[in-house]
C-alpha cells in the first residue's frame, strides 16, 4: 500500500510533463449525411424546434403559425421542385436540453431536410452543433445572438438566421435616440437574467456613447420580479431623457406601469422583445409614447407586407406580430434554398442558402452574409393607442 | 479480505458493465443515444438526491444548483484545456482523459459547495432545510449571471461534445453502486437512524449532524458528477438551465420512485424521461398528459412507485435498517 501512495504523485507530474499544445485540429471526422435525398412526390420535411410551453410560449407559437402559412401557401403553388413541403413541429418546453433532442429526432429519425427555430439563443446554440454533425441545415427565425452563427471566430457550416444580431439592434435605438430624437442623457434597466437583454444594453450604451450621449445610469432587474420601484427610484435621481429597456414584454409592461406610478415621464426605449400583444394589454396605456426596434411593422402600407398580414389574419384571426412574420421569412428561405438547391441533399441546401441574396421577405430584403447572418433593415416603433406606429427604418451601416 | 472484497463489490460492476455499454454505442443510433444519455443523467441525478431525501429524510430543493456547480466547473476546465493534448496518447483518447479529469473537478467542486452549504443548513429540519437548499440554488444562479468570466446570462458554449454512452453508463453504474454499497455501510445504517427518528439517532450516538453533512457533500458530488456530463453532452450550459423547476423535477423523480428506493429512483427517472419522449406527439398538451400521470401515480401509490423496497426484493415488506 504504501509503495503505490508514491505512484500518484509521480503519474501526475508524468501526465504534466507529457502535456503539448493540440496539433491544429485535424478536421472533425463529419457523420454520415443523414438525409439523402427523397423521392420524387415525397414530402420534404422542415422540422421546426419550437417553445410551445413554458415562458417564451407565445413566441413559438407565433413561429409555427407563420411557418404553416408560408408552407401552405407554397404547396398550394407547387411545392418546392416536384415535392409537397411537410411540417414536424416538436415542443421544447423552452428546454436548451429538450432542443438538442428534438433536433437529433427531426435530423436523423424523421429526416427533415432543414431544420427551423429556435426563438432563442440558448437553445438554438444547443441545436447548432446538431445541425452541423448531421449536415442538416438549421434557419433560426429570431435568435440574435453572435454566437449562434460564429463560435470562436467559426462559422457554424449549417447554421444560418434571417434576422438582424444584436450589436445591429442595439446600435440601431442608439442611432435613432442620438439622431432622430436628440436625446442627450440616458438610462439603462437591463434583465441580468437573460442573454439577449444584456448583449442589447451593452451594444446600446457603446454605440449611444461614441455618439457623443451620456449614460447616466445602468440599472438592472431579473425577469419575473414584480417590483422595481427601487431601481425606477435610482433611475429618476439621475433625470434621463430616456430609459432604455430591452427585455422581454412582461417585465417591460409592468416597468412602465411602475414609472408612471413614480411620476416618471420619460419615453421607454426597447427591443424586439416587446412585441407581442400582451405588452399593451399588461402596461394598460404606461408605454404610451415609447419606441421600440423591431423587425418589421405590421402597419407598414407596402403591398406585400399588407397582404401577408391580411392572409395571416384570415387564417389565425390576429394580426402577426414579428416572431410570425419571422417564421415565415425562414420558412420561405429555407424552401426558396431547396427549390434552387443542385439537389436535396444537406450540403446542397446548405450552399443555396448560404448564396441568398435580396430575398424579398416581409421583414425586409434579406441577404446571407458570409458569417451566414442575415443582411437587413429594422424598423422602429412608436406606441401610439396601444398599438406599435411605424416610425423609421434604419438600414444597416 | 474484507477489503479486498469491497473493492471488488465497487468494481466488478464497472467491469461487467464496459463492454456491454461499449456494444450499446455500436448499435445504437443517434436519436436513440441522445435519449439513453438524457435518461442516464436524470438517474445520475434522481439516485443521488435519494441519498438526501430518501436515505437521510432531509428535504433538499437545491440538487441544481450543485448540478451547475459541476457543470460550470467542468466545463471550465475542459475549455481552458482544450489546446492541450497529453504527448503519449492519440487526440481522442487524450480528450477523454481531459474530460475525465474535468468531470473528477466538477464533483470535487460540487461537494466542495455541498460541505459549504451543508454545514450550516443541516443543523435545520424539514421545511427549513428546503427553504435553504432552495435559496442555495437561487444564489449560485444569481452569482453565474452576474459573472462574465462564466459567460453571464448566455453561459458557457462551444463546449466540446464528449459525453457518449460509456461516460454516461459508467458513472450510472457508479452512482448506483455508490448508493447500494452507502446504504449498506455503517454511514448507511446512521443515515436510516436518522431518517426514521433523528432524536433516538441521537440519543443512540449518532452524529447526527455530521452524518447529514456527509450525505450531503456525497449527493451534492454527484450531481456535479450529472451537470459535467450534460455540459458536454448538449455543448453549451447557461444558468437558466439549473433553475428551480430543474430541482424540482429530480424531486418528482425521486418521489415517485419511492422515497429510500434506490431502483425506485432509476424506475422513476428512467420511465418519466422516457415517458416524455413517447408523449412529444402530443406537442403542446405534452405537459399536461405528463401531469396526469404524475396525479394518478401518487393517487394509486403516495408511497411511491416502489416505496422504500427495491426491485429485487418485493416480498420485503419495509426495510428498517435491521438485519440485512
Amino acid at each position: 500500500m504504501r509503495g503505490a501512495r508514491g505512484v500518484a504523485p509521480v503519474a501526475i507530474l508524468l501526465a504534466l510533463a507529457a502535456c503539448e499544445r493540440k496539433r491544429p485540429a485535424e478536421g472533425v471526422a463529419a457523420a454520415a449525411p443523414a438525409a439523402a435525398a427523397p423521392a420524387p412526390g415525397q414530402p420534404l420535411l422542415l422540422g421546426h424546434v419550437a417553445s410551445l410551453t413554458g415562458n417564451e410560449a407565445t413566441f413559438g407559437d407565433s413561429t409555427e403559425k407563420g411557418i404553416r402559412l408560408a408552407v401552405d401557401e407554397r404547396n398550394a403553388g407547387g411545392g418546392v421542385a416536384g415535392h409537397p413541403v411537410a411540417i414536424r413541429t416538436y415542443d421544447d418546453q423552452g428546454k436548451p436540453e429538450e432542443a438538442a433532442i428534438v433536433a437529433t429526432r427531426l435530423a436523423v429519425e424523421d429526416r427533415a431536410q432543414v431544420l427551423l427555430g429556435e426563438v432563442a439563443s440558448k437553445r438554438s446554440l444547443a441545436m447548432a452543433p446538431i445541425a452541423d454533425r448531421y449536415q442538416v441545415p438549421m434557419v433560426t427565425p429570431s435568435s440574435t445572438n453572435p454566437k449562434v452563427t460564429v463560435e470562436n471566430d467559426q462559422v457554424h457550416p449549417y447554421v444560418f438566421r434571417v434576422c438582424f444580431i444584436d450589436p445591429f439592434q442595439g446600435g440601431v435605438m442608439a442611432r435613432f435616440a442620438r439622431q432622430t430624437l436628440h436625446l442627450s442623457r440616458v438610462a439603462v434597466l437591463r434583465d441580468v437574467g437573460n442573454d439577449y437583454s444584456v448583449g442589447l444594453a451593452d451594444f446600446f450604451l457603446a454605440r449611444f456613447r461614441a455618439l457623443g450621449g451620456e449614460v447616466v445610469d445602468d440599472e438592472s432587474y431579473k425577469a419575473g420580479d414584480q417590483d422595481f420601484k427601487a431601481q425606477l427610484t435610482a433611475i429618476k435621481a439621475h433625470r434621463p431623457e430616456a430609459i432604455y429597456v430591452p427585455g422581454y414584454y412582461t417585465d417591460v409592461a409592468l416597468i412602465a406601469r411602475q414609472a408612471r406610478e413614480l411620476g416618471m415621464a420619460q419615453p421607454l426605449l426597447g427591443g424586439d422583445g416587446w412585441d407581442s400583444a400582451k405588452l399593451f394589454e399588461i402596461s394598460r396605456g404606461a408605454l404610451e409614447g415609447s419606441y421600440f426596434s423591431d423587425h418589421y411593422s405590421a402597419e407598414d402600407p407596402s403591398p406585400a407586407i399588407q397582404g401577408f398580414v391580411s392572409r395571416y389574419r384570415t387564417r389565425f384571426g390576429a394580426v402577426p406580430d414579428s416572431m410570425a412574420a419571422m417564421g415565415y421569412d425562414a420558412a420561405r428561405i429555407a424552401m426558396d434554398a431547396m427549390a434552387r438547391a443542385r439537389d436535396l441533399t444537406g450540403p446542397a441546401i446548405r450552399d443555396a442558402l448560404a448564396a441568398t441574396r435580396g430575398f424579398a421577405g416581409i421583414t425586409g430584403t434579406i441577404s446571407i452574409d458570409a458569417h451566414h447572418d442575415a443582411v437587413k433593415p429594422a424598423v422602429v416603433l412608436q406606441v401610439v393607442n396601444g398599438a406599435g406606429k411605424f416610425v423609421a427604418a434604419v438600414q444597416p451601416d | 479480505m474484507r477489503r479486498l472484497r469491497s473493492l471488488a463489490l465497487a468494481v466488478l460492476p464497472l467491469a461487467v458493465a464496459l463492454p456491454l455499454l461499449l456494444g450499446l454505442r455500436a448499435v445504437a443510433g443517434p436519436y436513440l443515444t441522445i435519449v439513453l444519455l438524457d435518461v442516464g443523467v436524470n438517474v445520475i441525478l434522481a439516485v443521488s438526491l435519494q441519498v438526501v431525501n430518501g436515505f437521510t429524510g432531509q428535504f433538499s430543493l437545491g440538487h441544481a444548483g450543485f448540478m451547475s456547480v459541476g457543470a460550470y466547473t467542468a466545463a471550465k476546465v475542459t475549455l481552458g484545456l482544450a489546446d492541450v493534448q497529453l504527448a503519449f496518447l492519440p487526440t481522442a483518447a487524450s480528450d477523454a482523459v481531459v474530460f475525465a479529469g474535468a468531470l473528477a473537478a466538477g464533483m470535487a467542486a460540487a461537494a466542495l459547495a455541498g460541505l459549504l452549504v451543508g454545514l450550516p443548513s443541516l443543523r435545520l429540519r424539514g421545511d427549513y432545510l428546503a427553504i435553504v437548499t432552495l435559496g442555495f440554488g437561487e444564489i449560485i444562479r444569481s452569482v453565474i449571471e452576474n459573472s462574465p468570466w462564466l459567460g453571464g446570462a448566455l453561459g458557457l458554449t462551444s463546449l466540446p461534445l464528449e459525453t457518449g454512452v460509456v461516460g454516461v453508463g459508467l458513472a450510472v453504474v457508479a452512482t448506483v453502486v455508490m448508493a447500494w454499497r452507502l446504504l449498506r455501510s455503517t454511514q448507511g445504517r446512521a443515515l436510516l437512524a436518522i431518517r426514521e427518528d433523528e432524536v433516538a439517532a441521537e440519543a443512540m450516538g449518532v452524529d447526527t449532524t455530521g452524518y447529514k453533512v456527509r450525505a450531503f457533500v456525497i449527493s451534492a458530488a454527484f450531481a456535479g458528477l450529472a451537470g459535467g456530463l450534460v455540459a458536454h453532452l448538449i455543448g453549451s450550459i447557461s444558468p437558466g438551465n439549473f433553475g428551480f423547476v430543474r430541482s424540482m423535477e429530480i424531486v418528482v423523480m425521486v418521489v415517485l420512485g419511492g422515497l429510500g428506493s434506490i431502483s425506485g429512483a432509476v424506475v422513476a427517472a428512467a420511465g418519466l424521461t422516457v415517458a416524455l419522449e413517447l408523449l412529444r406527439e402530443f406537442q403542446a398538451y405534452r405537459m399536461v398528459a405528463y401531469a396526469l400521470l404524475l396525479i394518478v401515480v401518487m393517487l394509486a401509490r403516495p408511497q411511491g412507485l416502489l416505496g422504500t423496497r427495491e426491485l429485487w426484493e418485493p416480498w420485503r415488506r419495509r426495510r428498517t435498517g435491521g438485519a440485512a
